[in-house]
Formats: structure tokens, sequence, C-alpha cells
């Protein structure tokens, strides 16, 4: 591995513009698997989900699953595509033990859905991303690699091949070539597959877990000289687990090509991988002739030809599109549309969706997933959805301020407390001693002290001027170590003072 | 979805062998290299006979639409998914690394 030059991204963007191409693959969450009946279920132990059609066993024979073809088909329909009147399978021929066949069951030319598109916006600024293709297959085995230095058979490495994977329904989405504002391609990028991710998971057909590989983007990235029409060999980055990935691939990838390119280099076309860690990529595997695949139509399957009337009808299953959806949401909810860019940008949406059918009220909601959540997020690196607490938490923990058992404030321990697995927010609240002091005598003395501690205060309370009891509040909190209703607090101050 | 082949050269062997990971000498690749050629010939005389009203197909019944229900069938115990690899660690089958990447 030598060491990269890289241009700083601002910089990069006054020489060049990129032209990026995105790939996603979703898991679909059928029962069985695309073309036998074992089970899909995640976490399986090792070779428990596989049959003589996924173990390629001589003999066996592949048939489709019918949920599969309907939920791409679904899919289609929800990126705007076209729906093939007849398509086919194909043999994806390649040697690698992640399939007992030595090809992967996809297709080629003819696949279920192309010609469609989605708006995606960043910063309140839309942009259309069309979509090439959206096309059926398999997912593939996990191989575990094992290091010669287990010695286990005489120093040489090897693979163990779990294949309870190989055979999963997938759906692989083609973008064309997207050309935006340069320096907008980052947060379009990862605005892109954060819309494909809510638009596809509203389907119900999958569960759309980037955490979880049930869907995984692919960035393909070159870069053109400003004002040329020549395009550049890209690079395609697999590994990406999160939207902030997305976006960092992208810059990183950005950054890498305007570094060789300066130099009067050339860009290698390979696959990359994206480092978590680092924010980096690394090479990963040459193109090279070996990437002949030799496609042909799979002739142990029939094609598919999903009659018209069938294509409508799940068309009308379809969910409200996105910006409809959107609209609505807005309007009930009463955000403004800056409340409603911010919640989009933070991939909130549906958390707030969800904690607002959980009881809260929108705006307490808004506050926890933009600030709280938003901000812990950030400072973790990670997406707003795997921070390890549910909007069904959300609720409980708001719904034990609404009930004045604590604040804002002491929440925030609570949340801790939730997302370290302390347990419920309730059981968070008892064992950490959370609750606010809601006992008027103790709360009634802590006020008494805070008047007797400040008399100009406690004056100008008398005298009317309700401004300053601030001050008394302040004291009386932190006499409590925050754990009080500021609310009750200040009526017992009132009270006292009147 | 591929050109009709109208001829094979020596390169073309060489090519193929490598995609099918096959190991072939300087002999064989020059027995292949004469013969390949002539197979597709023979084939090639099957394809005159096809006329422009015969539409390709890619399996010998017209059927289409062939699907079955989204329900769990039996998988195979792992020990006997096992049974016919070489060698297996771990409840999972032990395949020689091929490729550099992992």
């Amino acid at each position: 591995m030598s060491t990269e030059t890289l241009v700083p991204f601002d910089e990069a963007l006054t020489r060049y513009d990129p032209v990026m191409g995105l790939e996603i693959h979703i898991e679909l969450n059928t029962a069985t698997k695309m073309f036998c009946g074992c089970p899909t279920e995640f976490g399986a132990e090792p070779n428990t989900q596989v049959c003589p059609v996924c173990l390629a066993l001589p003999g066996a024979l592949p048939v489709v699953n019918a949920k599969a073809v309907e939920s791409a088909i679904r899919m289609g329909l929800a990126l705007n595509c076209e729906i093939a009147e007849w398509c086919r399978f194909a043999r994806k021929n390649y040697f690698y033990p992640d399939m007992p066949k030595n090809f992967q069951t996809s297709q080629y030319d003819e696949p279920i859905a192309f010609d469609g598109w989605v708006d995606v916006e960043v910063d309140g600024e839309t942009f259309r991303i069309e979509i090439e293709r959206a096309h059926m297959e398999e997912d593939t085995g996990k191989a575990l690699h094992v290091g010669g230095s287990t010695g286990r058979i005489h120093g040489a490495d090897f693979s163990l091949v779990d294949y309870n994977r190989a055979g999963i329904p997938l759906i692989e989405i083609v973008t064309r070539t997207i050309e935006v504002p340069p320096e907008k391609a980052p947060a379009v990028a990862r605005a892109y597959v954060s819309y494909v991710r809510d638009l596809i998971g509203g389907l119900g057909v999958s569960d759309v877990r980037m955490d979880q590989g049930s869907l995984r983007a692919d960035v393909n990235l070159s870069l053109k000289p400003r004002g040329s029409d020549v395009l550049g060999t890209r690079s395609e980055t697999k590994n990406v687990n999160s939207f902030r990935s997305v976006e960092r691939a992208v810059r990183y990838e950005i950054s890498r090509h305007a570094g060789i390119l300066d130099a009067g280099g050339k860009v290698v076309q390979e696959t990359r991988h994206f480092q978590e860690d680092t924010g980096t990529t690394l090479s990963g595997r040459e193109k090279s002739d070996a990437d002949d695949y030799r496609y042909f139509p799979e002739p142990d399957l029939a094609p598919v030809s999903p009659s018209r009337e069938w294509v409508e009808e799940l068309r009308a299953t379809l969910p409200e599109p996105p910006a409809v959806r959107r609209a609505r949401l807005q309007a009930d909810w009463g955000f403004s549309d800056l409340d409603m860019r911010d919640t989009i940008g933070a991939g909130a949406l549906d958390l707030i969706v969800a904690t607002v059918e959980a009881g809260t009220t929108p705006q307490a909601a808004k506050k926890w997933w933009l600030g709280e959540m938003a901000r812990r997020a950030n400072e973790s690196g990670q997406d707003i959805d795997t921070l390890g607490i549910t909007p069904q938490q959300v609720a409980e923990i708001q719904a034990l301020i609404d009930a004045g058992r604590i604040n804002d404030k002491l929440a925030r321990s609570v949340f801790d407390g939730v997302i370290a697995g302390e347990g419920t927010a309730e059981e968070v609240v008892v064992a950490r001693g959370l609750e606010v002091v809601s006992d008027d005598g103790a709360l009634g003395a802590a006020v008494d002290r805070a008047i007797e501690g400040d008399p100009d205060a406690a004056a100008k309370i008398r005298a009317g001027n309700l401004g300053v009891a601030g001050a008394l509040i302040g004291a009386v909190m932190k006499e409590m170590r925050g754990q009080a209703d500021a609310g009750r607090v200040r009526e017992l101050i009132l009270e006292k003072l009147a | 979805m591929s050109e009709p082949v109208t001829g094979i050269s020596r390169d073309d062997v060489v090519h193929l062998a490598g995609l099918a990971r096959i190991d072939l000498s300087d002999a064989e690749l020059d027995h292949l290299a004469a013969e390949l050629p002539a197979i597709l010939e023979h084939v090639a005389s099957v394809q005159q006979v096809a006329g422009d009203d015969v539409p390709a197909m890619s399996h010998p019944v017209p059927v289409d639409n062939v699907f079955r229900d989204d329900v769990v069938r039996p998988s195979l115990a792992p020990e006997d998914a096992l049974a016919a690899a070489p060698a297996s660690d771990q409840q999972r089958f032990l395949v020689p690394k091929i490729l550099g990447e992992g």
C-alpha cells in the first residue's frame, strides 16, 4: 500500500468535476430465499439454512420466489421505473467460494425495472437522480478468512464458508451518472442513499439496515478536469456502512483522484474498501480480464413476464409518494420549512413519526431527535438511528417529563442510562436516583433558604419585579442538584413572596 | 446476449482457459485452438437453417412465470450439508483461499 497524495476537497473542486454513480443492494425480507424454500433469518448457526438448491448439488432445480418478484416490482414502481414486460435471469460466472455454484444468478441486459428517477433534497434544493435499472439477484455466502499463522493446514491460508446468506433475494439499484454542483456531490450521494432507505423501508419489503448489511451502497466515482468532456477512470468503493460514510467516501475519493491526476498519474480502475475508522479507502482488487463474467441466460429458470394487470395491482399498494407524505406530515406537525429540512437532513423523519405515534408531541419529538440525538450521533460519528435508542424509549422518557417526574436536564442522564443498556427509562430513573423532588416540604425548605440567602432578590419580587425570580430558582436548583421541577420551584417562590 | 462467434483464436483459448481456471499446456492450447473453431462451425450450420421467423430461445419450452410461494421448507441438517465437502471446520465449508482479497 503506497501513501496517497491527497488534494484538499475544496481545492480539488477548483479544477475537477466529480462524476458519480451509486449502486445500492437491498436484501429483501422474504421468508425464504430467491430460488429455494430455505429460511432467511439473520444470525442463524452456520449452514443451517441451506439445501440442495442453494448449495448447487447436482440435479437441484431452482424456482423463483413469487414474493421476491412482487417486492422487486413494487420497488421498481416506487423508484418511478418502467416494469419489464418480459425478462430473464442470467448466470454471472466467476470463481469465488462465496457462491457454491461458481456463478451468481442475476439479471443482465433484461432487468425487471428500468428508466426511473427520484428527487432528493439537499439544503432545500432538489436534485433529480436518474435510475438506470433495478434488477433481481441473489446474495452470496459469507467467507471467514483464516490466516496461515494458525498452522491448521500446513501454514496455508484458507477460508471457512457459511452459505446461509447465499441465495437470499437482493435487488440492485443502479443510478445513471450523477453530475451535480461539485461541492454538493458528497451531500447528494448521502441524501440519495438515505432517500432510498426511507422509500424502500416504507414499502415494507426490506429491513434496510445499513449496519446489518440489508442495505449496502457502492460509490463509483471519477473526476473530469474542469472544461473537459473526457470522463476519468472510476473507482468503485465498497464497504460503505452508514449514510455518513457515503458522504465521507465521496469526499475522500475526490481528494485521492485529484492527487493522482495533479501528479500526472492515472487512476486505476479498481474496487476500493472504505475504512470506517480513518475515513479513507484502501485498494481492493484491480479490475481486469478476470471480470469477464460470461453472462448467459439462466436455463434452469423460466422467464418472468408480469402481466400489466398485476403491475397495476401492485402500483395500487404503494404508500403515498415521499413528497406527498412529507407535505402531509409537515402540516400535521406544524413544522416550519426549516424544521422539515433539518428533520430530513438528520435522517430523523421516520424516527419522529414513530415517536409521535408512541404518544409524544411533534415538538417534543423534534426537540429530542434534532437536538440531543443529532448531537450524540455527530459526536460519536454514527447515524442517528443506530445510537441504541428507539422512538418508543424517547416517548417513554418524554412521558416521564410530562408527568413531572424528571426534567429535561435529568432526561439526558436517563438517555445515557437507556443507551448504556441499564434498562427501561423507568428503571434508569429509579436506579440512578434521578427523580425530581416533588415533595413540597423538601422543596419549600430549599426555597426558604434561597430567599434568606438573597434578601435583595426577595424584596424585588415582593415589589412585583418577577424578572429576578430566575436567580432564586437557580439557587434552589443548585441545592437540589438539578433534581427539581423548575416550574414548581417558581410557583413556590412566588407563593411565598406574594 | 453475445455476438455470434465467427472464429476463435489461440489467444481466445488462453483467455477462456484462464476464466475457467484450467491450466493448459502449449500442446493442449494448439490442439484446442484448432478443434474449437471446428465445433463452432458445426453449430453455425444449424444457425443457418433458422430463418428470421424463428425467434432465439433460451428454453426448449416456452413457459413463463414459474413461481413458488414464499413458504419455508426444511433445510438440510448441517452435517448432511457438509457431508460432501472435502473439508470442513466450525460447521463451515473449508476452502483454499483463492484470491488475495479478504
